[in-house]
């Protein structure tokens, strides 16, 4: 369960980041992402996915979070 | 050589590996790539931060290198304490020419090494008396200090020595800032550990002093350089273009820098990182828990900083921007004239780096700016996402190598036939020898400062200087010469 600190890029993207493991992607697509509730299953543009459960209501970013490897 | 094609350069690499035994070259061929634009082509293949295999010559420092030579050491108002055997801090001391203002062993401590010098029996009985004592002469000697560092080496990780303790009752005593930093040689892969555990103390230990405190008066125009280390001057020529703008610079992290300006950071609007690899960490943590924005820059070469200037100003309101606009124009005639001067004498040729931290990405736009190539590239400590951010800026079908042997680094000299090769101390003389020009990109070759467009102009020169030194001609015995013509023209050419 690593944390990932999530942030928006210069273009508007959302960014993942994991220090331990020296990760930066882009965020392709998030499964819950609504005015009520953001998470589930996240899939990053290097195919890689991770869960977190649905956090409501959903985060602001930049912000720091536990996800799971799905 | 005309420039060379994927297949010749991949070709290349092969060709290098041969010599391996089968596993090395397993393992090595994951550091080495063809540089291709296509973003979804170039990510998966390269792998960077690992632990270089022994008996392959590596350039690599280590954690302390990383953080009492890198992020602490410029901090210029602070006692940085090697922990540990003498040599570390003796052999590292006033090497990267970070430079600062003031007095030195009154009011500033940059280039003096302070070591606990440890013996046998400091091994035995542990060193943490010895560094309690150390801290009770370090108070008394230099009353101005505003606060210090503990920089561990290897051993005192090793004996299990409780420094945090030392250094909480002794922050106590004197009311002065003690931070004690984990940064043993051997932790991590390279120096660029060191740099992460530098910025996490500087989270833990210095960055929330004035969160409560609001008597700093800001304005909406502060900004704080992160990541410049003022290797000979850079961070001055970079700050004058900002002040030339508009802007208030608050901090320089840390070259020129003091503990003040650390405390103040949380208070600026925008963080400018030149640095990326060395303090991202503390640039990501301060957006998280200050909601400061950050953005990377790049202050070598004209386009580049034009480029940047604008992407700085594009942060605040038209005053910035117009400033911004006329920084440039101010500028204008001087840097053309640098490249009417020198561009003429050094276009066309081609040059191959080896450096770490921002470099080996940076640099490339000024080389551009002088008609130059960069045919080769790497860096020694870089991680997934500096490659990332370099594919862009390199051209096709050039080399891309980590953390590269020295092995490897002088068979692609020997067939890339760079007409200058940028990297570190220990690739000059060899390079030199070669009969290849050669240019020591860590601390500038003892010139500087590069960045800013003051820095350009010094950069073109030396570049000048080096690329058309008349001793490149020389390499060869004349009597040898005449036997040997063809192969001196390509040397020297």
């Amino acid at each position: 369960m690593p944390s990932v600190m999530l942030r928006r890029s210069e273009s508007g993207a959302l960014l993942f980041y994991v220090a331990k493991k020296d990760l930066e992607a882009t965020v392709d697509t998030v499964e819950k992402d609504s005015d009520e509730e953001w998470g589930g299953e996240v899939v990053l543009a290097d195919g890689s996915s991770w869960y977190i459960d649905p956090i409501s209501p959903p985060p602001s970013f930049p912000t720091t979070l536990r996800f799971k490897r799905a | 050589m005309a420039t060379m094609t994927n297949e010749e350069t991949e070709a290349l690499i092969q060709e290098v590996l041969e010599v391996y035994p089968e596993k090395a070259k397993e393992d090595r061929a994951k550091h080495l790539m063809v540089n291709d634009q296509d973003p979804d082509k170039s990510k998966k293949c390269m792998t960077s931060n690992r632990k270089s295999l022994p008996g392959v010559m590596t350039v690599r420092g280590c954690a302390y290198a990383g953080s009492k030579g890198v992020v602490w050491g410029p901090v210029k108002d602070m006692v940085h304490i090697s922990h540990g055997p003498v040599g570390c801090g003796q052999y590292s001391r006033a090497g990267r020419r970070n430079y600062y203002i003031g007095m030195t062993g009154v009011d500033t401590f940059g280039t003096i090494n302070f070591t606990s010098d440890f013996q046998e029996k400091d091994i035995v009985f542990g060193g943490d008396k010895k560094l309690d004592k150390l801290l009770d002469e370090v108070h008394g000697l230099f009353p101005l200090m505003k606060g210090s560092s503990i920089q561990s080496e290897c051993p005192v990780g090793l004996i299990g020595d409780d420094i945090s303790a030392v250094a909480k009752k002794k922050a106590k005593e004197y009311g002065k800032v003690v931070v004690p930093v984990r940064c043993e040689g051997f932790r991590g892969v390279s120096q660029s550990l060191g740099h992460h555990i530098a910025n996490d103390a500087i989270r833990d230990w210095v960055l929330g002093a004035r969160d409560d405190d609001d008597s700093f008066e800001s304005t909406p125009y502060d900004v704080a350089i992160t990541g410049d280390y003022n290797i000979g001057g850079d961070a001055w020529s970079s700050r004058t273009l900002l002040e030339e703008m508009g802007l208030r610079v608050v901090a320089q992290w840390s070259g020129d820098g003091t503990l003040s300006e650390m405390e103040l950071t949380p208070k600026v609007k925008l963080n400018l990182l030149h640095c990326y690899r060395s303090m991202n960490y503390i640039s990501r943590h301060m957006e998280e828990k200050y909601g400061i924005p950050w953005l990377e820059y790049n202050f070598f070469g004209p386009t580049k900083i034009a480029e940047s200037l604008r992407k700085i100003a594009s942060f605040f309101d038209d005053k910035i921007k117009e400033g911004a606009e006329r920084v440039i124009a101010k500028y204008q005639a001087e840097y053309e004239a640098v490249i009417a001067k020198y561009r003429p004498r050094l276009e066309g040729k081609r040059v191959m780096l080896y450096v770490g931290g921002l470099r080996p990405r940076h640099v490339i736009g000024a080389y551009e700016d002088l008609g130059m190539e960069v045919v080769g590239t790497g860096y020694e400590f870089g991680h997934n996402d500096d490659y990332e951010r370099t594919t862009q800026d390199m051209g096709k079908a050039t080399l891309i190598y980590d953390d590269v042997t020295g092995y490897e680094f002088e068979e692609f000299v020997k067939k890339i036939k760079p007409d200058l090769i940028g990297s570190g101390i220990k690739e000059k003389y060899i390079f030199q020898k070669m009969g290849i020009p050669f240019r020591q990109m860590h601390s500038w070759d003892y010139s500087g400062p590069y960045h800013g467009y003051d820095g350009f102009a010094i950069f073109a020169r030396d570049m000048d200087m080096t690329l058309n030194n008349p001793c490149w001609n020389k390499i060869i015995a004349p009597w040898k010469q005449e036997a040997e013509e063809d192969e001196a023209i390509a040397a020297s050419a």
